[in-house]
């Protein structure tokens, strides 16, 4: 039985659908034999870091096609880079990249960085919100969806979430933001599938759980209190602190903290990989894009805020690089920038650029098929104000391309995740090794197959349970493990079925039912009160 | 060494007028308190008049007779035989089998009243009564008892305390709930005589000093009350009561009530309540239940002294009338002292129902009596996750966060219900909640114009801390809550986006650009600890 039915069946509440995932077990101090039934198997072990430039960046400053330099100096005379000082591409002789990214530069002469050119989507929005929205959730331009791409795809592999999460096949956050908000980007299609650590120091405020002093009087002593609720009801804020704890880094390329945001949160992101934590993908971000005034420093273009950013930027990327194949992770992190849009081909009269549209993608990672994906952008000689980039790949087949070959879903879920068929690119290796059964039981994680109601519960409470046919049986334990009742010992036809425990001549406490049918066991805790 | 000691800032003030600072935030407090939850219009509508005003008003209800509950419940599965679907069943006649359907109905009923409760206390002092005076309907499970307990007690919320004392004693469903209606002169019941001294009127402090034999002598004055389940109304069976003379202990200087025959006997009860009320402590111990409900849990002994007796001597000087009380609590020095702000922990029902008021939450109308009832039973359904079922207290007790020594409100939050209510505020924020084309849902937009700037994305986030919050957060904090608004982007761009939807306030795209931003600020906001203090 669906989850939905299961809940639609048994109360008039089903529109709430979080609220029903009962006493979370850490709250009840997690007995032993709530270990026995954790199911031991492969973990799809490839993580995504999404880096985030928020703002609309350059893309022309940023990967510059030297072989239309001349046309595109006449339209950007301001800004432009000296050629001289271009960082050209090992066997791309007509394409280089913007002279503070040295470190990027490195990755993609090694192998390990590809540049997609030109992505963006057919009747492009310039505001920067509305066209967020867009690649957040990989909608047309002229819809508006209300679930985000990532979060379409964790729903896929873990529909039945939050509902029975954590749990042993997956105890930690799915996606993990960090330097920003839960964004669109990992809304599902019923809840948001994310956790936001919320800044490189909120990592330590989440440790810690605080964010405001509170007063020395009777308010702050409440909000102590809540605070401290708030910290131990956080199962996942453990499961990270856990991992931060048990993680490291290992390069020294990082920067002092603090001296690069972005930096800052992928060196966190490294530490938590290397600690264990099976989050499936992470987002950060770099803001500040937007470089409509004094992108460069006139007369010497090769600095200023743009400059700045993508020093920034190519830093960030080549340290976390290093530190994950220090770490031995090359083979499971896969990274992928992205911004709204690109900015125009003109230049303006502030030494900056305006909203624009198509521009550069760059994956990285030890699987990525290294390289050049696209033509240079062609750049007419008489460049208008309103000119703009044309796209050249839809952003949504690289997400597809992501999905497909780096998460390792079949077409026909790559098509359902992303809403429509997108072509997919040669990006990336192939290196799914993730069978079927090991997904689809990844996909059942978090399945309820019996639970009860009301709970918690004066005297009696019901015990639905669903039988795929077959010998059923439901036993009560008290907290010490001892078995109390035997509910239901016998074969039961498939289908839902419920039977009532009598409490009232049980103490109060927390009880624990246990249900078992064939390979399918669970259990679960339940309240009595007196 | 004194720090731990003394870990929190403490105050001597007492009932004196008060005379201090009347912004908006000694309003909010006030209505919080009283309320629940501070809407943005009753803000408006209170912060023009005086301190002494705004409190008079909050004592004197408008909406004092509300319509009955209603048939909410004929459906394919069930088919009231009497009552039709939008008329009364508080009437009768009885069903058991629709006793279950009935109580759901009164509960989102009483769910509704609080939800559209007038400018008034009277809401809260209604759930105040049903704590006091503790019933479980799923006990005495009659659904018009349980309709008239609840009547009695709004009718009665700022009234004479002594008469509603007398009245609930012979009330139907606390005959049934605390065997009243089983108490006879052969064999007297001791159950509701011991609550009367111990739960409602004087309590177990250490100046309480009533006997077991006093619960044993009471009990015999209270013999002989029954219901009539026709008409639904108590009454005295003078053959059942027992008639012998009553005398009690020193602590009621060995007064002896005359055992009465015939319908005198019902007297006897007048004048059992009479010598209780003698009593300083009943003054005193309902005082401090006051106190637990409006202000804070603990009583120092500065509050003992300051606030808790000269309270119990107005209240004995008005002749046990509760309004007289209550107002001299509300205008006092002690209730707006900065240590008494922001410290009460809200109750389940503060938070929910607050949640949907203050967030304006619309509700259907009464023409859809289905939905209407459906979308008030949530409200009451999340409420009873975070263990607070209005009706059903766990006892007689009433709910342990006002009696159970030390944690008290504190009891209301845990590693279950914490998480709750962020996951209540998040699917409000988010999906809402859908039936039959009516949807109950917070619109982040709707919220954001409630403010007197909502382009500029500083000011908006320092207003809504205002609003939501009693307690002022850190520049860090507003600076982060700011960030949901402006996804990375300069300030201008959410007051470009933020205009272009007041500029074209019907295309969805627009409103939904800032929608979506107001509903991540919305959620964190209402997520974090300080959210759940008022």
């Amino acid at each position: 039985m669906k989850r939905k039915e299961f809940l639609q069946s048994t109360i008039p509440f089903a529109t709430l659908p979080v609220l029903m995932n009962g006493l979370p077990l850490h709250a009840l101090g997690q007995p032993d034999m709530m270990n026995t039934l954790s199911k031991a198997f492969v973990n799809t072990d490839h993580v995504l870091v999404l880096i985030q430039m928020n703002g609309g960046n350059d893309g022309l400053n940023t990967v510059i096609p030297v072989d239309q330099y001349s046309n595109l100096s006449k339209a950007r005379s301001n800004i432009m880079i000296p050629l001289s000082k271009v960082l050209v591409l090992d066997g791309e002789d007509n394409t280089g990249f913007h002279p503070s990214m040295t470190g990027m530069r490195d990755l993609y002469d090694n192998g390990k960085l590809t540049v997609v050119q030109s992505v963006g989507y057919p009747n492009p929005n310039f505001s920067h919100f509305r066209s967020t929205d867009i690649w957040h959730t990989a909608s047309d331009s002229n819809e508006e969806w209300h679930s985000g791409w990532v979060g379409r795809y964790l729903s896929n592999e873990f529909p039945n979430y939050p509902v029975g999460f954590p749990n042993d096949d997956m105890p930690d956050p799915l996606v993990l933001q960090i330097g920003s908000v839960v964004s669109t980007v990992c809304q599902g299609v019923s809840v948001n599938m994310g956790m936001a650590i919320s800044d490189p120091d909120a990592y330590y405020q989440l440790v810690t759980g605080n964010y405001t002093q509170s007063p020395n009087n009777r308010a702050g002593k409440e909000l102590d209190y809540i605070r401290l609720v708030a910290q131990q009801s956080n199962a996942y804020g453990q499961a990270v602190k856990t991992a931060g704890e048990k993680g490291n880094n290992k390069t020294t390329k990082y920067p002092d903290a603090g001296e690069n945001r972005l930096a800052d949160q992928l060196k966190i992101v490294a530490q938590l990989i290397s600690g264990g934590l099976k989050t499936r993908i992470y987002v950060v971000n770099i803001n500040g894009f937007d470089t409509h005034a004094s992108q460069v420093v006139a007369g010497s273009t090769d600095t200023g805020v743009h400059a700045n950013l993508l020093s920034d930027l190519s830093e960030a990327i080549d340290a976390f690089q290093d530190d994950i194949e220090q770490l031995g992770l090359k083979d499971r992190v896969l990274g992928m920038t992205y911004s709204e849009f690109g900015r125009r081909i003109a230049s303006n009269f502030s030494s900056g650029t305006d909203h624009g549209a198509a521009a550069p993608m760059f994956l990285f990672g030890a699987n990525v098929k290294p390289g050049l994906l696209g033509d240079n952008p062609t750049i007419g000689d008489n460049v208008q104000v309103q000119d703009n980039v044309p796209m050249q790949y839809d952003f949504r087949s690289v997400y597809a391309s992501v999905l497909k070959d780096w998460f390792c879903l079949e077409d026909t879920e790559v098509d359902s995740v992303m809403g429509k068929s997108h072509d997919t690119l040669s990006v990336l290796n192939d290196t799914c090794n993730t069978s079927s059964a090991q997904r689809e039981a990844l996909r059942r994680s978090g399945e309820a197959y019996v639970m009860n109601y009301p709970n918690p519960f004066t005297a009696y409470t019901t015990i639905r349970y669903e039988s795929t046919g077959g010998h059923i049986l439901i036993q009560v334990f008290n907290n010490q493990g001892q078995v109390i009742e035997t509910l239901v010992d016998s074969e039961i036809p498939h289908g839902e079925h419920e039977v009532v425990f009598d409490a009232s001549n049980h103490a109060a406490g927390t009880y624990y039912y246990r249900y078992q049918n064939g390979e399918l066991q669970q259990t679960k805790p339940m309240i009595l009160v007196k | 060494m004194i720090a731990s000691a003394q870990r929190t800032a403490r105050t001597m003030a007492g009932l004196d007028t008060y005379t201090g600072s009347w912004t908006e935030k000694e309003v909010i407090h006030l209505l919080r308190r009283t309320m629940f939850g501070a809407t943005r219009a009753d803000i408006t509508y209170f912060k023009a008049k005086s301190m002494s005003d705004v409190v008079d008003e909050l004592l004197t209800p408008t909406q004092t007779n509300p319509s009955p509950p209603l048939n909410n419940y004929n459906s394919g599965r069930i088919t009231d035989p009497d009552i039709a679907l939008g008329d009364t069943w508080v009437n009768g006649p009885s069903n058991p089998a629709l006793n279950n359907a009935r109580m759901n109905s009164l509960r989102a009923w009483w769910a509704g009243l609080m939800l559209n409760q007038d400018r008034s206390i009277l809401e809260k002092m209604t759930l105040f009564w049903h704590n006091h005076f503790a019933t479980e309907m799923t006990v005495y499970r009659d659904p018009i008892f349980g309709y008239k307990h609840n009547k009695l007690l709004r009718d009665n919320a700022l009234g004479d305390f002594k008469s509603l004392v007398r009245a609930v004693t012979v009330d139907p469903a606390m005959l049934v709930y605390l065997n009243g209606e089983r108490n006879t002169k052969r064999a007297a019941d001791e159950n509701y005589a011991r609550e009367l001294q111990e739960l409602f009127t004087l309590g177990k402090g250490e100046d309480s000093k009533y006997t077991e034999e006093d619960v044993r002598v009471a009990a015999r004055i209270l013999t002989g009350w029954r219901n009539n389940r026709t008409n639904f109304e108590s009454y005295f069976n003078p053959n059942l009561h027992d008639t012998d003379d009553k005398t009690f202990s020193s602590f009621f200087n060995n007064k002896t009530i005359k055992g009465q025959t015939g319908a005198d006997g019902e007297k006897e009860l007048d004048e059992l309540l009479d010598m209780i009320f003698l009593q300083d402590e009943v003054a005193k111990f309902m005082c401090r239940k006051l106190y637990r409900w409006f202000i804070y849990y603990e009583i120092d002994a500065a509050a003992e002294q300051n606030v808790i007796e000269p309270l119990a001597v107005i209240f004995r000087n008005n002749n046990y009338q509760i309004k007289p009380v209550l107002s001299a609590l509300f205008k006092s020095e002690h209730f707006y002292d900065a240590v008494n702000q922001g410290c009460l922990i809200k109750s389940p029902v503060d938070y929910s129902v607050g949640l949907m008021r203050q967030n304006g939450v619309q509700f259907p109308d009464s023409s859809k009596v289905v939905e209407q009832y459906y979308m008030w039973t949530i409200v009451y359904q999340v409420c009873s996750l975070q263990q607070q079922a209005f009706g059903d207290p766990p006892s007689v007790a009433g709910w342990p966060a006002y009696y159970q020594v030390p944690q008290y409100h504190e009891i209301w939050i845990n590693t279950d219900t914490l998480p709750k209510r962020n996951q209540i505020s998040d699917v409000m924020v988010l999906t809402g909640v859908r039936r039959g084309g009516e949807q109950i849902v917070i619109d982040p937009v709707a919220v954001a114009e409630m403010f007197d700037n909502p382009q500029d994305a500083s000011k908006l986030v320092e207003d809504m801390v205002d609003y939501y919050y009693t307690l002022d957060v850190s520049s860090d904090q507003k600076e982060h809550m700011t960030s949901f608004l402006l996804s990375g982007q300069a300030a201008s761009y959410w007051t470009l986006a933020w205009n272009a939807y007041k500029a074209d306030p019907t295309n969805t795209t627009l409103r939904n650009v800032v929608a979506l931003r107001l509903q991540g600020l919305l959620k964190y906001i209402m997520n974090l600890a300080e959210h759940q203090l008022s």
